[in-house]
């Protein structure tokens, strides 16, 4: 198991959903008082402890990299913007809650992000459709995480739910969702804290090439061949 | 009969023209967004429906389809319509969704949607006053009042448009000034943006590191008591805070400057993409027609000129004049009615298409520019305000373009206004318009090549 000096972390979602807020809540512990739209790359940085209280206890210091800018930019843009997204460690995409499209838009940003590492241990051939095998065999956590969460009324909040779990078994990753402006959301010991802390882990201790799901195809084939041997 | 089959007509067009609206507002402008309003797209439909309109019944009456009576009934329905739509329904709309926005007035909505109507329609009203615009037989409550206004205001803005545009449409099309980029150039900056965002992290460790080791120490301090713990924990925190706070300041600093690096990037890069267009065949034959819109661009300035100077105003169209000279000059003789019909119908129509479709662009790069998720309800329906005036006024002015016969409808439905008085503006507007847009592109053309210096 590898430690990392330097663990990069993307922040990826679409204008306006709040990236800014987020990094800023998970870097300073406080509430972004005054969000104004990222030009260019916002890097921040979050001080992680790994395995506190144990002898193999390490300090990480994990950097957001807050890339802000639209799907639809000009392509100088993407050209541009592409410069950050090399030797990443891990991504975390963002969406709104009250906003449908935010959600759909993270097949693409992360398509985005992933065809253009250049690193040699990713490699994610992709003709831009979305496709989950691949994201099934991607070695780069991924984590999703929603959103304006206060604004949904109570009856609508099921659904929403729903959707973000179609979602994130989609992508293969862990989801939260919060409030950025109420670090209540993050305390110590919530669910979301815990998956929070389990991804900075898996961000900044890789395991190598090692897959977490069995494909479904495979899991199918397992239960002809059982199914087999039951009759006979 | 025939009127009702004219009706029907009609409101066949309309219901298309709304449809296209729809469309365009689905696919294009809310591409990204969410439509939670739905009154916003229809208001919008609303307004494209009625200003295509209008220029349909522009085409009809140059074709001569339709009865006179049923042409002149819709111009009247129409023109009322659009101008309830761009006075009381839209700034009303916008006036409310303003004020959702704000968080302290969401109690009295309404109250303070009106309140906004009302100033918008003081202001609207005062605008008249230093224009003479007005014949003094009109009374106070009149649709030329309201259709006066609308035009000044539409006048404006299409001469603006028009007059950046034709200074820009040279300086994007031809090669001659793209600058020199060389892959290695964008790579050196790129580099560099890098460079600074890896200091910026650094310095952004640094901070989080000393801010965690002063609050483990500031926990240790805690157990000292007596006057001497109280001295050290001041002395040594107030250091650590004078370096946290210099750092900080080197970081902003060094974030401004990637920012920096990232514009200057992405316009290089921008400006690599346009060179390897240039070299394109579509490139080189916008290339070509560049040189003839500078020449164009440079005769509307002229013309402009001349006219505000010698204080004229053109009296006969370009089609009529075309064919007398046609006629007198070079002595081609040809059946001037027939002629002269049709060639008014395509150029009313080119008009007419090219400036729907540039204005739909520009609208849609400005939304795009501009809007954000919060603001995009209010940033729509202004742009839907924009262009029903600018439609509005493109009737105003186009009534210039057709041959005499034609003219007759327009200034009967809109009334004896000022129509002379309308081009004079539009041509001052848009020599003052395409001027600046000269200044201001000369010096952000000279900036650029020193700031790559500079960098």
């Amino acid at each position: 198991m590898a430690s990392l000096d330097r663990v990069k972390v993307l922040v990826l979602g679409d204008s306006g959903v709040g990236k800014s807020s987020l990094v800023h809540l998970l870097c300073q512990n406080q509430v972004l008082g005054n969000p104004s739209w990222t030009v260019g790359c916002s890097v921040d940085v979050r001080v992680q402890d790994y395995k506190e209280g144990t002898p193999e206890e390490k300090t990480y210091y994990i950097e957001l990299w807050d890339v802000g800018g639209s799907l639809g930019s000009a392509s100088s843009i993407k050209s541009t913007r592409a410069v950050f997204y090399n030797s990443v460690n891990g991504i975390m995409l963002v969406h709104d809650l009250t906003n449908k499209k935010s959600s759909q838009n993270l097949y693409r940003w992360s398509l985005e992000a992933l065809s253009k590492d250049s690193s040699p241990t990713r490699v994610i051939v992709s003709n831009g459709d979305y496709d989950r095998e691949q994201f099934a065999e991607n070695s780069v956590p991924l984590l999703l995480i929603g959103t304006k969460f206060d604004q949904i009324a109570e009856t609508k909040r099921t659904e929403v739910l729903t959707r973000t779990a179609f979602l994130s078994e989609d992508f293969n990753a862990e989801e939260i969702n919060l409030d950025c402006t109420n670090p209540r959301y993050l305390a110590a010991g919530t669910s979301n804290a815990v998956k929070l802390s389990r991804f900075f882990d898996k961000v900044s201790n890789p395991q190598p090439g090692y897959r977490y799901r069995i494909l479904w195809h495979d899991l199918r084939i397992l239960d002809h061949v059982m199914s087999f041997f039951v009759f006979l | 009969m025939s009127f009702l089959v004219d009706s029907i007509i009609m409101f066949t067009s309309q219901v298309l023209f709304f449809g296209f609206g729809w469309l365009f507002f689905m696919r294009q402008l809310f591409k990204d967004y969410e439509v939670r309003q739905y009154i916003v797209q229809v208001v919008f439909s609303i307004t494209f429906a009625f200003s295509c309109t209008m220029f349909e019944l522009i085409i009809f009456e140059i074709l001569g389809a339709l009865s006179s009576n049923s042409r002149y009934f819709h111009w009247k329905l129409n023109l009322y319509v659009i101008l309830l739509v761009l006075i009381f329904v839209v700034p009303f709309y916008i006036g409310y969704f303003v004020v959702s926005n704000i968080r302290l007035l969401q109690r009295q909505k309404l109250l303070f949607a009106c309140m906004v109507w009302f100033t918008f329609m003081y202001f609207f009203w005062k605008l008249g006053d230093p224009f003479p615009i007005l014949s003094p037989k009109h009374g106070i409550l009149s649709i030329e009042q309201l259709i006066s206004r609308v035009g000044v205001i539409g006048v404006t803005l299409m001469a603006l448009l028009s007059g950046f545009g034709a200074v820009n449409c040279p300086y994007t099309y031809m090669s001659y000034f793209l600058r020199n980029v060389t892959d290695s150039d964008i790579l050196a900056l790129e580099r560099r943006l890098l460079q600074t965002m890896d200091m910026i992290v650094s310095k952004k460790k640094r901070i989080a590191m000393t801010r965690r080791q002063m609050y483990q120490r500031g926990e240790d301090q805690n157990k000292q008591t007596g006057l001497w713990g109280m001295i050290k924990s001041v002395t040594s925190t107030q250091t650590g805070s004078e370096n946290l706070s210099l750092i900080q300041q080197e970081v902003d600093a060094l974030e401004e400057l990637s920012r920096q690096l990232f514009l200057e990037t992405v316009e290089l890069q921008a400006t690599k993409e346009r060179i390897e267009y240039s070299k394109t065949f579509q490139g080189k034959y916008f290339n070509f027609l560049g040189y003839f819109f500078s020449i164009y661009c440079v005769w509307k300035i002229f013309m402009a000129t001349i006219n505000i100077v010698f204080d004229r105003v053109g009296k006969t169209d370009p089609v009529t004049r075309g064919i007398e000279i046609t006629v007198n000059y070079l002595g081609i003789q040809f059946d001037v009615k027939f002629w002269s019909q049709h060639i008014s119908f395509i150029l009313v129509g080119i008009i007419i298409v090219t400036s729907i479709r540039g204005l739909l662009i520009t609208l849609t790069k400005f939304f795009y520019a501009i809007s954000s998720n919060k603001s995009s309800n209010v940033i729509v329906l202004v742009l839907a305000q924009i262009m029903g005036m600018y439609f509005v006024s493109s009737v105003l002015l186009m009534r210039m373009s057709m041959p005499l016969e034609y003219r007759s409808i327009v200034t009967e439905v809109l009334g004896e206004l000022q129509f002379n008085f309308y081009h004079r503006w539009f041509d001052v507007i848009f020599l003052v318009s395409a001027l600046s847009s000269i200044l201001f592109l000369y010096l952000a053309h000279k900036q650029a090549p020193e700031k790559q210096m500079a960098l």
